[in-house]
């Protein structure tokens, strides 16, 4: 079975970073300020980042990979 | 596993104390013009968000009294508040009102305005401020700033809180025009370097789509 993890909506990710700061395994950056970019080798798909995006752009889904 | 702490982390104790001081001295007011400076510069120098994804007080209270506290639903945002029609509607609203307090400010500075000691609240209601002001030793609109920018503060705040108990606990950043306007500069900055690139280069980003599933899943 394939691992679920975050994935983010560019589009309307708005970069404030609250994702960031609940990731438990440091895996999301936002560094160009525009969109925040999931780390997918460190993501554990805890989902903590998707409870507290504020605009609910995050979701966790099966990775291909 | 819990991250630690940071000194930034404690910047909500800056936001908090802002406001109070308000109540007390609305001369205080002028302090929040580094809530609006320090966002741009770093925007501007370092073309990325490090303002709202570290060091914003007025966030961290957000997420201390939404998440902390459960004073807040916690339920997404409308799809509505979340569109680009109206993050940018809203920033453009409230530019229209900053300048309109600046203009303000200017008449008073002119003397063709008295000072008027009111806190504008939600751009309608004028709420008696006088205690705040106990005299001002150049011009009375040095005053007049500090009332209109407090206005400007306690109104995104009062906004907020009411769309942190509504919704997720920083929904404000969702239509933060500060937060907007910095993402924008990020993104005209970072545009003309590889932004747009990412996703032709890489074939694959970081969301696991390629360029064209994600034009593909947008359009949905």
């Amino acid at each position: 079975m394939a691992k679920r993890k975050a994935t983010v909506n560019t589009r309307e990710c708005v970069a404030c970073g609250c994702c960031i700061k609940v990731c438990p395994k440091s895996a999301i950056t936002v560094s160009k300020g525009v969109y925040a970019e999931v780390n997918r080798d460190l993501c554990v798909g805890c989902g903590l980042c998707a409870r507290e995006c504020p605009a609910s752009v995050i979701t966790l889904e099966e990775a291909e990979k | 596993m819990k991250r630690k702490k940071k000194w930034y982390d404690y910047l909500w104790i800056f936001s908090l104390t802002y406001l109070i001081l308000g109540f007390f001295n609305i001369l205080f007011a002028w302090l929040g013009l580094l809530c609006f400076f320090i966002p741009l510069i770093i925007a501007v120098a370092k073309g990325n968000k490090a303002y709202c994804n570290k060091y914003c007080g007025r966030g961290q209270l957000f997420a201390l009294v939404g998440g902390r506290f459960g004073l807040s639903r916690k339920k997404d945002i409308p799809q509505w508040m979340k569109s680009k029609y109206f993050r940018y509607g809203f920033l453009t609203f409230f530019f229209i009102m900053f300048f309109l307090m600046l203009w303000n400010t200017y008449l008073v500075f002119a003397q063709a305005k008295d000072l008027s000691k009111v806190v504008t609240l939600l751009w309608t209601f004028k709420l008696p401020w006088h205690w705040a002001y106990h005299g001002i030793l150049f011009s009375d609109g040095i005053a007049q700033f500090a009332f209109g920018f407090y206005s400007v503060m306690l109104t995104s705040t009062v906004l907020g809180f009411l769309t942190m108990a509504l919704f997720k606990p920083r929904s404000w950043c969702v239509y933060c025009p500060m937060g907007t306007m910095t993402q924008l500069i990020c993104k005209a900055k970072n545009e003309r370097g590889n932004y747009i690139g990412d996703y032709v280069t890489d074939g694959i980003t970081n969301t696991g789509y390629t360029k064209i599933q994600i034009e593909v899943k947008d359009k949905k």
